[in-house]
Parts: C-alpha cells; sequence; structure tokens
C-alpha cells in the first residue's frame, strides 16, 4: 500500500511537473520543474529497486546537466510577450511530434508485452544476491564493453567539438602563467644593494 | 484492516523512525549552532583576541542570543524579487543539509537507513545543494545576489568533478557503495595514509564545495557584499547560515567515513577500543572542523580564475590519474576487493 502511493505521488508529480516545462511563461521555472520531473523520475526509479540508476540521474542530471541549463536561462534577456508569439505556429510541429513519439512507446511496449520470445528484452542476467551497481558492472564492462566505450568516445568528440567551436585566442591578451610564477628565484629579481647616505641607488 | 494490525504496520514504524530522525536532527542542530561559537573561540585565539565571552560563561549562551535575535528580527521580502521562490531557497539548502544525515553511520549498525548506494546518495544531495544558492540569487532579483550566485553554481559544480573521482577511488578500495562497508574496510588501515593525496584533494574540495575560505568567493563580501543571500534577512538568512554550517559538518562527516575509519579506533587496542563508536567519529568530526576553521584563519582568498584553475587543471588530472593508478595497483597485485553480496 505505501509503495502505491509513493508511486501515484511520484508519478503524478513527474507528469504535473512536466506539463509545467512546456507551459510556464518563464523559462526558469520550466527548468526548474524539469529538475522536479527528473527528481520524481528518480523516486520512481528507486521505487522499481533500481537505485544506482536513480542516484545517477540525480547526480548526473540534477546535480550538473540542470544546473548549466538553469545557468544559460537565467542570463537570458527575455520578451515573454515575444516568446508566447509562435506558440501557434509551432503548434502543430510539436503535436506531431509528441504524436510519433507516442506512437513509438506504443510500439515498444506493444512487442515487449505480446510477442513470443519477449523474454530477450528482459533483464539479461538473473539478479540474485547481488547489488544493482554489481549487477550493471558485470554487464556493461563485459558484454557491452565496446558500446561503452563507443559511448565514451562520443562524448569525448562531443566536448572536443565544444571546445574547438567556442575557443578564440585573442592576442594581446596577459595571462597569469604559474610554473613561471613558481620558477622565479629571489636571486634572479632582487638585488640587495647598499646605500650610501646622500648618495642614493 | 484492524486498528492494531495497523498500528503495528504502518504507526509503529513511523513514530520509530520519527524518533530517530529526531535523535539525529536535535544534535546536529545543537552541534551547528555550537560550531558558530566554536569558530568564532577559535579563529579568536589565532588572532590574539578573546572573541565571544560577555552571554553567559565564556560566552557559551552567545549562540542562542544570535539564534533569538534572528528569529525576532522582521523578514523583508523585496518588492521585485520571485517571492515564491525566494522563500523556497533557504528552505532548499536548510532541508538539503539535513537529509544527507540519513545515511551516515555513527557506529555498527546505527545508521538511519543503511542503503546499498549510501555514498551516491552523499554525492547526489550535496550536488543539489547549488539550488538553494542559484535559486536565491536569481529570485533576489538584485545584481550582488545575482554574481554571488553565478560564481558559487561554477565553483560547486567544478568542484564536484574532483570530489566523484575521489570517491571512485576510496569505492575502488572497497568494493561497495555502502557507508558502513566503507568504514569496515579501514579496519586495517584508514584509507588517507594509503590514498593521502587524495585526503588532501577531498578536504580542499570540501572546502570549495561548501563555499569556506579560501574558497568563499560566492559571498566574497569585500565585493559582492554578502553574495547570493545579500537580500536575505532574520529567519531566511538563519536558514541559509544554518544549511552552511551543518554541510560543513557533513563534510566533515564524509571525510570522517572515507578516509579516517568512521566510528573506528586509529589502534584496535585496549584504551582505545574502550570508548565507543559514536565518540570516535564525534572527535574525528570535530578534528577536520578544526581544519576548516584553521585554513579559515590562516588563507587569504583565492581570485576566482585561480580557484577554477586549481580545479580544473590540477585537481582533475590529479585525480583522474590517481584513480587510474589505484585501479592498475588493485589489479597488479590482484587485491581487488570482492563484491560483497547483498
Amino acid at each position: 500500500m505505501v509503495q502505491a502511493i509513493a508511486f501515484y505521488a511520484f508519478a503524478f508529480v513527474t507528469i504535473a511537473a512536466g506539463v509545467m516545462v512546456v507551459s510556464s511563461r518563464n523559462p526558469v521555472h520550466s527548468v526548474l520543474y524539469l529538475i522536479l520531473a527528473f527528481f520524481n523520475a528518480a523516486g520512481l526509479f528507486v521505487l522499481i529497486g533500481a537505485e544506482f540508476i536513480a542516484m545517477i540521474l540525480v547526480v548526473v542530471y540534477v546535480g550538473a546537466v540542470a544546473v548549466l541549463f538553469l545557468f544559460v536561462v537565467m542570463m537570458l534577456d527575455i520578451n515573454f510577450v515575444e516568446l508566447r508569439q509562435g506558440f501557434m505556429q509551432y503548434l502543430p510541429i510539436g503535436a506531431l511530434l509528441g504524436l510519433i513519439l507516442l506512437v513509438e512507446l506504443f510500439f515498444v511496449i506493444g512487442i515487449w508485452s505480446f510477442s513470443e520470445d519477449g523474454s530477450m528484452l528482459a533483464a539479461v542476467i538473473p539478479i540474485q544476491n547481488i547489488t544493482n551497481t554489481h549487477a550493471l558492472g558485470n554487464v556493461l564492462y563485459t558484454k557491452y564493453v565496446y558500446l561503452f566505450q563507443a559511448a565514451g568516445l562520443i562524448l569525448l568528440i562531443a566536448m572536443i567539438g565544444a571546445i574547438v567551436l567556442t575557443l578564440r585566442s585573442r592576442p594581446g591578451v596577459r595571462k597569469q602563467k604559474i610554473a613561471d610564477q613558481l620558477s622565479r628565484r629571489s636571486e634572479d629579481v632582487l638585488d640587495v644593494v647598499k646605500v650610501k647616505e646622500g648618495e642614493g641607488v | 484492516m484492524e486498528f492494531s494490525e495497523f498500528l503495528d504496520t504502518y504507526l509503529l514504524p513511523t513514530a520509530i523512525i520519527v524518533a530517530q530522525i529526531f535523535a539525529i536532527i536535535v544534535p546536529l542542530l545543537v552541534a551547528v549552532a555550537y560550531l558558530t561559537y566554536f569558530e568564532r573561540k577559535v579563529i579568536a585565539s589565532m588572532q590574539l583576541r578573546k572573541g565571544p565571552n560577555v552571554v553567559g560563561p565564556f560566552g557559551l549562551l552567545q549562540p542562542l542570543a544570535d539564534g533569538a535575535k534572528l528569529f525576532i528580527k522582521e523578514t523583508i521580502l523585496p518588492s521585485g524579487a520571485n517571492k515564491i521562490l525566494f522563500a523556497m531557497a533557504p528552505m532548499l539548502t536548510f532541508i538539503l543539509s539535513l537529509i544527507a544525515w540519513a545515511v551516515i553511520p555513527f557506529d555498527a549498525g546505527m545508521v538511519l537507513a543503511d542503503i546499498n548506494v549510501g555514498i551516491l546518495y552523499l554525492f547526489a544531495i550535496s550536488s543539489l545543494g547549488v539550488y538553494g544558492v542559484i535559486m536565491a540569487g536569481w529570485a533576489s532579483n538584485s545584481k550582488y545576489a545575482f554574481l554571488g550566485a553565478l560564481r558559487s553554481a561554477a565553483q560547486m559544480v567544478s568542484y564536484e568533478v574532483s570530489i566523484g573521482f575521489v570517491i571512485i577511488t576510496v569505492l575502488l578500495c572497497v568494493g561497495s557503495l555502502n557507508l558502513s562497508a566503507i568504514v569496515e574496510a579501514q579496519k586495517t588501515v584508514w584509507f588517507a595514509i594509503p590514498l593521502l593525496p587524495m585526503f588532501v584533494i577531498f578536504f580542499v574540495s570540501a572546502l570549495a564545495e561548501t563555499n569556506r575560505a579560501p574558497f568563499d568567493l560566492p559571498e566574497g563580501e569585500s565585493e559582492l557584499v554578502a553574495g547570493y543571500f545579500v537580500e536575505y534577512s532574520s529567519m531566511t538568512f538563519a536558514l541559509f547560515f544554518l544549511g552552511e554550517y551543518a554541510n560543513m559538518i557533513l563534510m566533515s562527516g564524509m571525510t570522517a567515513v572515507l578516509f579516517l575509519g568512521g566510528w573506528l579506533p586509529p589502534i584496535d587496542i585496549a584504551p582505545f577500543n574502550w570508548i565507543p563508536g559514536p565518540i570516535w567519529f564525534f572527535i574525528k568530526i570535530s578534528l577536520v572542523l578544526f581544519c576548516f576553521l584553521w585554513v579559515r584563519a590562516t588563507f587569504p582568498r583565492y581570485r576566482y580564475d585561480q580557484l577554477m584553475r586549481l580545479g580544473w587543471k590540477v585537481f582533475l588530472p590529479l585525480s583522474l590519474a590517481w584513480v587510474v593508478i589505484t585501479a592498475g595497483v588493485l589489479v597488479a597485485f590482484d587485491i581487488v576487493p570482492t563484491p560483497l553480496s547483498g
């Protein structure tokens, strides 16, 4: 009973927050609702016993990705009236995309529940007596190691791409070179002089 | 369902859990109050002053007087502020600093929620802490608060990365994400000794993560007045303050659990193991907290670009290299800890 109550609470808040992401006027509120949705999705993961994924969801999406979102959105100079103007224009294509996603979801779940060998889509190894961190590690680094490495490479390329796109070298900027500072010795830069009275250096 | 059955299955466990929560939170809040006193006394004696010594014997009632002062002041909502978020931000900061304590083990088996992914939970909660700061800065609708929030967000996200790698290194040596298992794995030697560089990185990152000196740029009073909470007054300010100090205690607790053997005595022989575990844990937390204050009294504030350089160009490569080295050593000498079941 407690699980059911918790499930409906998390699920309801997730969906409500999802609706608010799309419908709220202020983009900052949208991002905050998105965070709420992520957080409740993590709660749903905990309920099905996938605690590792739940925590990773919070760490990665809420703790890092959404922070960057918020960071960018907060600094935008937004005209709310202008923002609402294109709404009717984008509504058909948005609805179409939503519909396509819904149909695809139906296919996935339909195949899962009606196909003869639906078991192949179920969990790869039966989980017994090991935590799901170990279970994930066991498949991720053995069966799917190449896919895992490929995902890593894709992320690396994305990162390098972002750096290349934003990197610009400006001439004439004075930068602090820590190594130079540390390698300075007092003998090189300081001269102790005995000054005679009335003569100066 | 019979009433007695309902009582046994739901009401009684709930009551027990609520009692346990109070048993953690009440001492924690007292500790937070006296941490402010401790801080003022320690810094005072480092600067050859007396510190608070007027209210009560040795000034011991000073934190209570400060609390009462903040409590009876007026809460001001700036007219340009986003009211809901403005009120939510301090609550969020405070709540997050409290709920993380659910997984901290005080002694063998003495933990509110002994979950499998304890350390990840702690990491997740500490990564949420940045939202209180960002929301406060944005909702205040004030440039100082906003600049403080931006600095803080960038800083906390940067230092989380190296904290993550430090945690991974410890996990490699434990083979479990459970905090009690992490402490038990330090029976023979505390991780502070074999993983000394990681211990230092973790401590410095903890300073940055809690926005403490020398990384207290988000509130750098000389340039930003008070940073993200400049518009806050009375209890809303007090909640930020309590949250910051509770986070300091939490990070010290994490340091104690990850590197200083949690509740374990330094050597498992007669005079040491007479002292119960929670006392050892308390002593270790106090020691780390003393270092927090010591650093504050000693070092000048970092410049912002130096802070970022330290996080990304020094700590990140160093901790990443240490992850690889630790993993390599564990595999080479065939001492990879076996996964614990359950």
